[in-house]
């Protein structure tokens, strides 16, 4: 296997990286068009870290934060969704506006298409009910159990909430222990106490 | 990490393998419809991908894809161009952004087609001549020769190529 990709003595071929990007972004609106694109994705920096934003064409699928490894997320996204998967920052506009405003204080309510298929059974008629939840409130694991209609299911609510594909959005840092600590969440303890404290302002 | 080994998602298969696909590209079209080329390759390549076995050369995938792709864009500027009108020429004139690879185009596009495949698909595709031969016909010997032929025409054509043995 040839693995020099360049011709021998002396014969260039050079290849930019900017006339690559415009390839490279040509192509992630031509795969839309032709409704080939499964997963569209970029990155934003917000005070909690740089977030992973992707969505389906049925809407945002996932929101991740750096400590969970951005390429793993895709990886996982590959297996669980397709691996039609690019960078098209584009398709994320009206996510990342929104996040945006939502971390100026600007906007208590996320009005985005959500699609909530790496979340199933239980724990997805927990985070479907999270919402609900308004902004700069709290409400307990068994609170939302309760509201899941499994109000024994208290662990498995805090596991819903700790394994929510859609942090953030769905609001799953607005659950919190009864004894009012805040509990398990993906983006870590500080990221959490953030969007609190951001919210109670 | 999931249990089943993962297919890559194809923003990685771009990163990868974009730069070495628009090489080959511009090696067998020209600049002008290198472009074109490329972007068929891989909305062709994204469309197929879920079904690309993982145990696949993604490479050589992509290089039979782009070859595929080169002959239709060549067929179709054949069907546009007047009766009279020769393709190495027609390719020879395309204008580069900077003028720095214009020559080597030129005496690229001056090569028979199958040496100029084989140049490309071996040296900028990273094929070995199997699987070059398996994409242009013919044996892999005569994908080698193809090859060797091409380099060597090159070399006399191209100016550059000669003054680099000294340095």
């Amino acid at each position: 296997m040839n693995t020099d990709h360049e011709l021998p003595g002396g014969l260039e071929l050079a290849v930019d990286d900017a006339e690559l990007r415009v390839l490279r972004d040509r192509l992630a609106e031509r795969a839309v068009e032709a409704g080939l694109l499964d997963v569209a994705y970029r990155t934003i920096d917000t005070p909690v870290g740089s977030l992973l934003l992707a969505a389906t064409p049925a809407g945002l699928v996932r929101v991740a934060y750096a400590s969970e490894g951005h390429d793993a997320v895709l990886g996982t996204l590959a297996s669980r969704v397709s691996p039609r998967i690019l960078h098209a920052p584009h398709q994320l506009d009206a996510v990342a506006r929104e996040l945006t405003e939502y971390f100026d204080g600007t906007r208590q309510r996320f009005d985005l298409p959500l699609d909530l298929r790496l979340a199933s059974g239980f724990r997805r008629e927990v985070l479907t009910r999270l919402p609900a939840i308004g902004y700069g409130r709290t409400a307990s694991y068994a609170a939302v159990a309760a509201a899941a209609g499994r109000p024994r299911a208290v662990r498995a609510a805090a596991t819903a909430c700790a394994t929510n594909p859609l942090p953030i959005v769905v609001p799953c840092h607005r659950v919190i222990r009864s004894d009012g600590s805040p509990g398990r969440y993906l983006g870590g303890p500080a990221a959490k106490q953030l969007l609190l404290t951001l919210e109670a302002a | 990490m999931s249990v089943t080994p993962a297919k890559p998602p194809f923003e990685d298969v771009v990163t990868r393998h974009g730069p070495a696909i628009l090489r080959v590209c511009r090696a067998v079209l020209g600049h002008a419809d290198a472009d074109d080329a490329w972007s068929e390759t891989f909305l062709a390549a994204l469309r197929a991908y879920p079904e690309l076995p993982g145990d696949a050369n993604v490479e050589a995938w992509l290089v039979r894809i782009a070859h595929n792709k080169a002959i239709d864009i060549t067929r179709a500027a054949a069907r546009r161009a007047a009766p009279l009108a020769d393709l190495a020429m027609a390719r020879s004139a395309d204008v580069d952004a900077d003028g720095r690879d214009l020559d080597l185009h030129t005496s690229l596009a001056a090569l028979p087609d199958k040496q100029r495949q084989a140049v490309a698909y071996h040296y900028l595709g990273g094929l070995p001549y199997a699987e070059v031969a398996a994409i242009v016909g013919g044996s892999t010997d005569a994908a080698r020769r193809a090859a060797a032929d091409g380099i060597a025409r090159l070399r006399r054509t191209y100016p550059v190529a000669d003054r680099t043995g000294g340095t």
